[in-house]
């Protein structure tokens, strides 16, 4: 009831968990099946490993969030393809791996290696990362950039590809659009807002990069409206990301339009959310008669209410 | 690793701003080793948000205690839970301890709230033959919190007040001088300054050092890449606090790369 198929990927539930909050799938063998969820997007593999960022790369924020600098450390393409990648295989994953580069070079070079294995299901491509000097936001904020990778990956690929776009953006929907037209087959709509606190003892910035990338509850509705947004640009499947906690915040982003959602900071306090989120919605499905996830997805009424009408706001 | 919802069998003040909770996990106690730590959420809500990562004080039969002080509002939730009321805990998290190697003796050096491994640990090197002394300073005495239970204790406070007037260095200069530095490890715990200055000690004298880490930490499992502590030897940069500490030889890193938490 709540399986999904997009191009030749199959998502046995719309719950994924998000880049850089899950690892590699396995790190938390004792608390979870990775084979329950609909699936398991990888932390951002680059061509080289990365070293990340130095201390410090967390705060908690006083707002229901936190901000990350992490920088997106992990072990390169060769070291997940020989060591991380079959252990995914034999837990039975659905396998995403996301990509980030400083180039476009880079980028077709860690797809193409991941092309010659088996047992991959997808890509997103992290063109959005706040947090490194090179690639990332450069790309992310920039429509051309984001247009030509996705271009050239597609043409390299006939496997699932996202676009995982920034919020950071004057007009998002813009960028959906660049990706639907060189074909990408879904959105990731959001990677973090940029953010920034500071301690007001020492009058320093509570991570080391002095921004970073803002995450949690409290930028649910942000990332709705984006979500929202990117759902008016384009007719390809948006994977919805942004602050979702409990099953009622992923119907929220379901409901608005997106396929398929993604748990990320949640699984930094809760590793299990990804299984209550999962029965969650199976729950709501069966409650308000919905047999199929596709009848949810997009069922937002935006009926104006009369009152509005005659107010002249329609 | 466990994630349970467990009861609270005890809450106390101990000492000034210096507060313990018990709690009951057989699981958990069962499969604790000394300097692993829990990741306790201070809400059943997300406010606040992430959970906070505490060593495992002592564990009797299947009884944990954590020691904080309260120094912010998830601190102070853990202060007002009720006796009854239950915390959500993941654990046992972190590699312990390096209690291999030659050593019989084991001088375990605590500053304020440092001391939270060290009763745990202290238990378990006494029941492996080692011979166990405790050095213990806080600002002043009001803020020492021993019960009693803790083994073979000296103490130094800034104002004399308790023991030695000074810091736990020159109370470990002045221990050294009094039992030698023959087969002793020394374990420490405390405010990242007073462990480097522990380090330039223990490097001049020759005695090997383990230290216990503090540091601010999301997930405490290895996924979040949130608490690195850059490494002085080996391959790789950085580790992550959570899982490949908290507890290291000093030697192999570099505590100036991490910020102080306060």
């Amino acid at each position: 009831m709540t399986e999904l198929q997009i191009r030749n990927a199959r998502f046995k539930n719309p719950v994924l968990t998000a880049s850089g909050t899950f690892g590699y799938g396995l790190e938390c063998p004792d608390l979870f099946d990775v084979s329950r969820l609909g699936g398991v997007v990888t932390k951002s593999i680059s061509r080289k490993p990365r070293d990340g960022n130095p201390p410090q790369r967390i705060a908690e924020t006083s707002s229901g969030g936190m901000l990350n600098s992490i920088g997106l450390a992990n072990v390169g393409v060769d070291v997940f393809l020989d060591q991380k990648l079959p252990a995914l295989i034999e837990r039975k994953a659905t396998v995403i791996v996301n990509i980030a580069a400083s180039s476009v070079e880079e980028y077709c070079y860690v797809l193409e290696r991941c092309e010659e294995h088996e047992g991959i299901d997808g890509y997103e491509i992290n063109v959005s990362c706040p947090n490194v000097k090179d690639g990332g936001l450069s790309f992310g904020t920039d429509c051309p950039a984001v247009a030509q990778i996705t271009r050239e990956l597609r043409s390299r690929t006939d496997r699932f590809l996202s676009m995982k776009l920034t919020p950071n953006v004057t007009s998002i929907g813009e960028f959906a659009r660049a990706c639907e037209a060189e074909g990408a087959d879904a959105v990731s709509c959001v990677n973090t807002f940029i953010g920034m606190d500071i301690d007001v003892g020492t009058r320093r910035p509570k991570i080391a990069t002095i921004t970073g990338g803002y995450s949690g509850p409290a930028i649910l509705p942000m990332a709705l409206a984006k979500v929202y947004e990117v759902r008016k640009a384009v007719k390809i499947p948006i994977i919805g990301i942004g602050g979702i906690m409990t099953a009622q915040d992923a119907i929220k982003f379901l409901v608005v339009g997106a396929s398929l959602i993604q748990l990320g900071t949640v699984l930094f306090v809760d590793p299990m959310a990804a299984t209550t989120v999962v029965k969650g919605i199976e729950e709501y499905m069966q409650q308000n008669g919905f047999s199929q996830i596709n009848d949810l997805i997009g069922a937002l009424d935006v009926t104006m209410q009369p009152s509005l009408v005659a107010a002249g706001w329609s | 690793m466990y994630q349970q919802h467990v009861p609270i069998t005890r809450s106390q003040q101990v000492a000034q701003n210096v507060h313990v909770l018990e709690f009951q996990s057989e699981a958990i106690a069962a499969q604790a080793i000394p300097g692993q730590f829990l990741n306790i959420r201070p809400s059943r809500f997300y406010d606040p948000f992430l959970r906070r990562a505490y060593s495992i004080h002592r564990v009797v039969d299947d009884r944990l205690e954590i020691i904080y002080n309260v120094v912010g509002k998830g601190s102070a939730l853990f202060a007002e839970a009720k006796v009854g009321e239950t915390l959500d805990i993941l654990g046992p998290l972190g590699t312990p301890f390096h209690l291999e190697g030659e050593f019989h003796r084991a001088v375990l050096v605590s500053g304020g709230v440092g001391i939270a491994p060290m009763p745990f640990l202290g238990d378990w090197l006494l029941k492996q033959g080692k011979q166990v002394a405790n050095i213990y300073g806080a600002r002043t005495a009001a803020m020492i919190a021993d019960d009693g239970r803790l083994h073979n204790a000296r103490y130094a406070t800034d104002d004399g007040s308790l023991g030695y007037r000074g810091n736990v260095v020159g109370l470990l200069d002045q221990f050294l001088a009094d039992e030698g530095a023959d087969g002793l490890r020394v374990f420490a715990c405390g405010p990242n300054k007073m462990l480097m200055a522990l380090g330039d000690f223990c490097q001049l004298r020759g005695v090997p050092l383990e230290v216990s880490l503090e540091c601010q930490m999301a997930c405490g499992i290895g996924i979040c890449q949130g608490c690195p502590v850059e490494m002085a030897t080996g391959e790789r940069k950085y580790t992550l606090v959570c899982t490949h500490g908290p507890n290291y030889n000093y030697n192999d890193i570099r505590l100036e790369s991490i910020p102080a938490v306060h």
